[in-house]
């Protein structure tokens, strides 16, 4: 077992783990976060993306203990007008992706911001094929994909960044 | 609301609530996360199961040596046939009574040494944390006397047998004299066609938690049929129905997937039960793969003969496909070819065999999704061979009435589909011939195919309870697997009574509710609206029956005709009272009612309904691909799907459901397949890394329309939406890739070495 401390949503958490407990294990088991999901436990569906000090990352494939000492959001810690504009745009159907999506697209808007390139990247500007070709890693079964983008680009077209 | 929202909202003046585009009524719990799926239930001293599967696929287990993983520490149990409670048989199927159709396979786990299939439990291994389940399962170690097995879809398709047929799934047809047809037609194809075994691939991986307490169990289980699932269980564990209750508010997706119980349902109870603990078992994708039955492989040969002018005078289609030597049931796949063309010869024959693999299951649109990409394929080839528009030959062989069996359509508007799908899509700028338009280097292809899904309903039981204060409670056990069921409910009660939308609240998802109908069969939608109708109804009957009574009334005396549901109350005129008033003065603090559902009765109508109405949801699908003319890549960039589902409830919701089932059609299209090693019966892709369900970056902008013509036989005149977006959509693709390449492929999926 190795003690370790993360601040998860704002609030400090001291647990212990195995070495080889993931982070989406973690957080759904010991600290009973069940908002980020598991969909495949391998990195391939992003059901389980949480926000790593403000980095998106996929928690199935983090061991916890990486994590001491980091500052961890899951979508309960998440307050933001994605959320809002998913239910708008109708950005989901099951739900079972969702938590995923939104934390994604979160940590992508702020990448993009950063710089940060992508297969598609070409004016700078946020277009809907840069959104799909960075949001791709997050796989929605129920097919939302149409609503999930336009909630992205409704909020991202707001953003004043 | 957004832009893109109101050009498909088309809602009509009447209604207030039916027809709009309305927001999800689960929308905050699915964006917070704090909607809870059937793995996220806490349980004091809850334990953790995962399963060992076989790696063989047929004989028995010589022995099994769980030593090792007994001596992990943390774990609580070792389970296999050696030491395992038993369960009681699976019930054998019988249509007196419905519920033995959800049988997944009919093995009974654990009670057996018999191997049926290269992945079937053997094993299940209770551990106090997940981590310890997983590896302590990794090393019990079975031994195996092999036998032989028969494995191999291609090599097995001669040993296939007619399927049988049923009341309500005919499996052949037979109209005129269709062989000698095709001979004589000057123009003809004849093609033969396969599709791959899909797999639903629902994100959430199949959970249950089973809690025993003495002989009541509660389970947590995401499933699309929540009565018959209570049912199974009660005649597999031995105890009354009334002893189990299952709860399943939020579905993360089913697809068909979980419309049957598989084994780690049934393992989780009984280890369970084994164990004294409550118990979670949450399948890994690849363990989803392995114990939940998918889509059959198909062979299909659809041969069209046709006059000069594009009549068609011949259509043979037949099929062969898969079951499980366990379990699994032949799919519908000519089904589509009833229904579709004005042919005068028309030859029918479905056909199965069964081999040495997991059964196969209901997945989105069973029969018509792989039925319609053959006969549709066929149809746009039959048109390059006379040289006729793709829409135009099958508008000149659209039928007045159903081809084969005669009856009328309740609803049928393939025309106007056609039509406006057509315009909207900018069909006559189409440069006919193949791999004549461009977009730079890409080529560009546009296809067309028609989507069928039959319209069916069953029935639901519901009540409903109305507060003094006038708000409305829905209670009917539906299941939200992301249709937006409760949301769409809620509307129609709305309307009905009379009262704002958010002051009705839909109760779903519990055993402990009246019982709902499945989500299959795009029947849910319809089923549940006909029970809340008339459940409106009665409780509108009840609170006039108040009102006449009181003395100051103004609605004393009045027939239940006369008055309307509005702001909140019933009404004649300007002459009224709200609900409240009418509690408030017969001293009530609230009224119920009632609808119960009748099966039996039910079907025994829907039976001498068939032969009147040929009933279905319609649509015309449209496609542009572009081709990468090195590559042979393809990419989907635009679509269009004008489809004829009745009336639209939820314009919103709607809309999303046909969205999904277009991009699992697309997926279907391009890349999906589970890949099953022919020499042991092993699936080869069993996770989202190997087999490729579509991601945002494959799927455009789809644009979907609805004629919004209500369907005079149905509910409100809706017709569900679930499944009839998937159909005709790998055609679409095949004919736009057709257009783009002139190349034909026959296979799924179409994978750039097909084209290259």
């Amino acid at each position: 077992m190795t003690e370790i401390r993360m601040k998860v949503n704002g609030s400090v958490e001291s647990l212990d783990v195995e070495p080889w407990v993931s982070l989406l294990d973690a957080l759904r088991e010991r600290l009973g976060l069940t908002g980020p999901k598991k969909g495949c436990d391998q990195g391939a569906c992003g059901a389980c993306t949480v926000l790593a000090d403000g980095m998106r990352i996929n928690s199935c494939l983090a061991l916890a203990v990486q994590y001491d000492g980091r500052e961890i959001t899951t979508i309960e810690g998440v307050a933001h007008p994605l959320q809002e504009a998913f239910v708008r745009h109708d950005g989901f159907q099951c739900g079972y992706c969702t938590s995923g999506q939104i934390c994604s697209a979160i940590g992508m808007l702020a990448e993009h911001a950063a710089g940060m390139p992508s297969a598609v990247t070409g004016s700078g500007e946020l277009s809907e094929a840069e959104v799909r070709e960075r949001m791709s890693g997050n796989l929605c079964r129920c097919g939302a994909y149409n609503g999930i983008v336009d909630a992205i680009m409704d909020v991202a077209g707001k953003d004043p960044r | 609301m957004s832009t893109k929202y109101a050009e498909t909202e088309q809602a009509t003046a009447g209604p207030k609530y039916v027809g709009r585009a309305v927001d999800r009524l689960d929308g905050r719990a699915k964006t917070t996360g704090e909607a809870r799926f059937a793995a996220e239930h806490p349980y004091p001293d809850l334990a953790h199961a995962a399963l060992v599967h076989a790696t063989i696929p047929r004989g028995r287990i010589t022995a099994i040596d769980t030593a090792e993983a007994r001596a992990v520490p943390g774990v609580i149990d070792v389970l296999t046939h050696e030491n395992a409670p038993a369960m009681k048989p699976a019930p054998k199927v019988s249509f007196l009574d419905l519920s033995t159709l959800v049988s997944g396979t009919s093995v009974n786990y654990l009670a057996t040494d018999e191997v049926h299939w290269n992945g079937q439990p053997v094993a299940v291994v209770v551990a106090e944390t997940p981590e310890t389940a997983r590896y302590a399962a990794s090393l019990v170690r079975p031994a195996y006397q092999e036998l032989p097995a028969a494995v191999d879809f291609a090599a097995e398709e001669p040993n296939a047998v007619p399927q049988k047929g049923s009341l309500i799934a005919e499996t052949k047809a037979d109209k005129g004299d269709a062989p000698a047809a095709l001979a004589a037609a000057p123009y003809a194809v004849d093609l033969t066609f396969t599709t791959p075994p899909h797999s639903h691939n629902a994100i959430e991986p199949h959970a249950t938690t089973a809690v025993w307490d003495g002989d009541k169990l509660t389970l947590h289980e995401g499933t699309q049929n929540i009565p018959w699932l209570r049912k199974h269980l009660a005649q597999r564990f031995g105890v009354p129905e009334k002893a189990i209750r299952v709860l399943s508010p939020y579905v993360g997706g089913g697809f068909g997937g979980k419309g049957s119980v598989w084994a780690g349902t049934l393992l989780a109870v009984l280890a369970a039960r084994a164990t004294g603990r409550p118990v979670r078992l949450a399948l890994t994708r690849a363990s989803v793969y392995h114990t939940v039955g998918g889509r059959t492989p198909s062979t299909q040969r659809v041969a069209l003969g046709a006059d000069a002018d594009g009549r068609l005078t011949a259509l043979i289609h037949t099929s062969v496909s898969r079951t499980g030597r366990t379990g699994g049931m032949g799919e519908q796949i000519t089904a589509v070819s009833r229904h579709l063309y004005a042919a005068p010869n028309i030859h029918l024959r479905q056909s199965t065999v069964p081999l040495d693999l997991l059964a196969n299951t209901f997945m989105r649109a069973p029969g018509e999704s792989i039925g319609t990409f053959a006969l549709e394929s066929a149809v746009d080839e039959l048109a390059w061979e006379l040289g006729a528009d793709p829409v135009e030959l099958r508008m000149r062989n659209e039928p007045e009435r159903d081809p084969v069996g005669g009856q009328r359509f309740a609803q049928r508007m393939l025309r106007e589909a056609y039509a406006l799908g057509a315009e909207r899509f900018g069909w006559r700028e189409r440069d006919p011939r193949p791999g004549a338009m461009r977009d730079g280097r890409w080529l560009v292809g546009m296809g067309v195919a028609t989507a069928y899904h039959p319209s069916i309903r069953m029935t639901a039981s519901v009540t409903l309870r109305m507060a003094a204060d006038g708000t409305v409670v829905v209670r009917c056990g539906l299941h939200e697997i992301g249709v937006g069921a409760a949301t769409v409910q809620a509307q129609i009660a709305a309307d009905e009574l009379g009262v704002p939308l958010d002051s009705v609240r839909v109760e779903h998802g519990d055993s402990d509710l009246p019982p709902g109908p499945q989500a299959g069969g795009s029947m849910q939608t319809a089923s549940a609206a006909a029970g809340v109708l008339a459940a409106c109804a009665k409780l509108k009957r009840t609170l006039l029956g108040l009102a006449r009574r009181a003395p100051d009334s103004p609605l004393r005396g009045r027939r239940l005709e006369e008055p309307e549901a509005r702001d909140g109350g019933l009404y004649l005129g300007g002459r009224g009272q709200t609900y409240a008033e009418i509690l408030a003065a017969a001293g009530r603090t609230h009224v119920e009612a009632a609808v119960k559902s009748n099966t039996l009765r039910f079907l025994t109508r829907t039976l001498r309904e068939r032969r009147k109405w040929v009933k279905a949801a319609t649509g015309a699908q449209f496609c542009e691909v572009r081709v990468d003319p090195d590559t042979m890549e393809v990419r989907v960039s635009r679509w269009l799907g004008v489809f004829d589902v009745g009336r639209v409830i939820n314009a919103k919701t709607a809309a999303s459901q046909l969205r999904g089932g277009i991009v699992m059609g697309i997926g279907m299209a391009l890349s999906e397949q589970t890949l099953i090693d022919h020499r042991d019966g092993r699936i080869v892709n069993p996770s989202l890394s190997e087999y490729h369900v579509p991601v945002h970056a494959d799927i455009p902008r789809i644009d979907v329309r609805y004629l919004d013509e209500p369907d005079p036989t149905m509910p409100l005149g809706l017709i569900g939406v679930g499944e009839v977006g998937i159909t005709g959509a790998a055609a679409a693709v095949a004919n736009a890739v057709r257009h783009a390449t002139g190349k034909r492929v026959l296979d799924l999926p179409i994978t750039l070495d097909k084209l290259l």
